[in-house]
């Protein structure tokens, strides 16, 4: 079965298939906003439908190691870089739909308004953390780099799903809304979760940790016959 | 002579005598007429604008039951601009009672029950008790207004509410000298009400005014919109407007009013007080601590692309409410 699945995977179909379903909420979108179908405020329908789908592929690319790991479905980590750069294309419409329909491409406004408030900051600072990520997503930059730089950099991708749950929760903080925040931060702190304890329970959590402060750090003791 | 003149004894009729006398005795009105037709909207304020609201915003939805009024004549009350269409004021809305999504209360709002309806009238006054909306209904002639919506969420609408000053029910309930507060209770009825209970914010929901606010004559006790009743979602059967602050300070679906002498605590105030004020005056100098209060997305009008409006102080009623907060830091009382 797995083999079949990972053959499954390997088909030429599956990649171009997975693009046009990563593309399709945002052909739905513009298709709403021609047909002014997105009700009363398209604006507002826009800037958060993209803001929605940044969070959902985010999810998705997350997912991926996990479930290789998990299912032995080797073939899955072919799609890790498509979804990533999926989640920075909805990261950048979701820019784009602030700072046109919310900001009207005034610059300064934009400016004065990411630095004074701490929610717009916050949705900011992730779309910079993605930025390299989507610069050295292709094969000859991860040349460049050596895989473990390249690694090293692309676990910002951690700190972009937390910075993102926290931009959401902000924006919903004013109305007390957390139930959809809530499901978002249970999945992808699941996801940033799993990754954690496989790295406890590995000790390469405790090896970084000692390669960067030295010895003062001792490694648990292990029960009898356990061994990492 | 084809030009007749008086050398030759022509008597020139006065104009009154070739003027159809219905037209004559509308002359001004015409003149006013044409002037606002001429000058458009910059220079026609001037002008009456009672002979053109009755059409102003096109036929009636035909939705629910006529509430017929009569333009108002309080000063401010009469916007000239653009009105929303009603398939936006009425798909549009905020009422958490029935969900938090904008879609959720057209949706939702069907449950609730509008028959039979009263509002009890208690507190520091010297006639307290309850009123049949029967009998709100008949307490003064309705009248038509048409004002300014600005949520603070950064929006806004124009819409045609039929109704009458709040003024008036409260002369008639005649408040002790002691009372310096109106707080606005509205429906919190958990069976028709589905997220009633949702701890989004505490129930009922609960609005107040300065007494002095809830006497201005802009303050409107509303019944109805776009010539008929108005519809669950927008708060039927009997809701505030309060058009100078932002909308949630327009209680809706209103069941109690009560007069106090202390500052009532307000829905959106006790959830985020840093957010939430209890004045909340539309004020394009004071932002929301998460977004800018300077301009604003007319609802409907404003295209995609359309840059937004600039707010305006007191959304646009700073003559008529302006005085109420003289000397007032409103960066303050926010």
């Amino acid at each position: 079965m797995r083999t079949l699945v990972n053959r499954w995977l390997m088909q030429g179909w599956f990649k171009p298939t997975l693009f046009l379903l990563c593309l399709l909420p945002a052909i739905w979108l513009v298709f709403g906003a021609v047909t002014d179908n997105l009700g009363a405020n398209p604006a507002e329908a826009l800037l958060r439908a993209t803001g929605d789908w940044t969070l959902r592929v985010l999810c998705l690319v997350l997912c991926v190691t996990p479930l290789r790991t998990v299912s032995g479905l080797t073939a899955l980590a072919r799609t890790r870089r498509m979804l990533g750069l999926f989640v920075y294309f909805y990261a950048v419409l979701h820019l784009l739909a602030y700072c046109w329909f919310d900001m009207g491409f005034e610059v300064a406004d934009i400016a004065k308004d990411i630095a004074k408030r701490p929610f717009i900051l916050v949705g900011f600072a992730g779309f910079v953390l993605l930025t390299p990520l989507a610069l050295t997503s292709f094969n000859r930059a991860i040349k460049a780099l050596g895989a473990r730089r390249w690694q090293a950099l692309h676990r910002l991708v951690y700190a972009v799903a937390v910075l993102a749950v926290l931009h959401f929760f902000w924006m919903r903080a004013g109305k007390n809304n957390f139930a959809e925040v809530a499901v978002y931060a249970l999945i992808l702190g699941a996801l940033l979760g799993w990754r954690l304890q496989r790295r406890l329970r590995g000790g390469l959590l405790l090896d970084w940790l000692r390669s960067r402060f030295g010895r003062q750090i001792e490694r648990p003791r292990l029960p009898a016959g356990r061994e990492i | 002579m084809l030009i007749k003149s008086h050398a030759d004894g022509f008597q020139h009729a006065v104009s009154s005598d070739i003027t159809p006398h219905a037209v004559y005795n509308r002359r001004r009105e015409l003149l006013k007429g044409l002037a606002t037709l001429a000058a458009g909207s910059g220079l026609a304020s001037w002008a009456e604008r009672a002979a053109f609201a009755e059409t102003r915003w096109g036929a009636r939805p035909g939705k629910l039951a006529a509430l017929g009024a009569q333009a108002s004549k309080v000063a401010g009350a009469m916007s000239l601009d653009k009105v929303t269409p009603y398939k936006d004021a009425s798909s549009y809305n905020n009422f958490y009672e029935f969900g938090t999504d904008k879609s959720d209360p057209a949706a939702n709002a069907h449950t609730l029950k509008t028959t039979p309806w009263s509002v009890e009238i208690e507190g520091m006054v010297k006639k307290p008790g309850k009123f049949a909306l029967e009998d709100l209904l008949k307490l003064s002639p309705m009248e038509e207004r048409i004002y300014r919506l600005r949520c603070v969420e950064g929006w806004s609408m124009v819409i045609p509410w039929v109704g009458y000053s709040l003024a008036e029910l409260i002369r008639k309930v005649e408040p002790l000298g002691s009372a310096k507060y109106v707080e606005f209770v509205s429906l919190a009825d958990p069976k028709t009400m589905p997220f009633v209970g949702s701890r989004v914010l505490d129930w009922p929901y609960a609005e107040g005014l300065r007494l002095d606010e809830a006497m201005h004559p802009l303050t409107l006790l509303s019944f109805g919109m776009y010539g008929e009743v108005l519809p669950n979602q927008s708060g039927a059967p009997v809701r505030l407007v309060v058009p100078w602050k932002y909308g949630f300070k327009s209680g809706k679906s209103i069941v109690k009013i009560r007069f106090t002498d202390k500052q009532p605590g307000t829905a959106w105030n006790k959830a985020a007080a840093n957010e939430y004020g209890f004045y909340s005056n539309v004020n394009p100098t004071v932002d929301h601590p998460r977004w800018s209060q300077a301009s604003e997305r007319r609802i409907g009008e404003d295209g995609l692309f359309a840059k937004k409006r600039p707010t305006q102080m007191f959304n646009g009623y700073e003559a008529q409410v302006g005085q109420l907060y003289a000397g007032m830091d409103l960066k303050k009382f926010f």
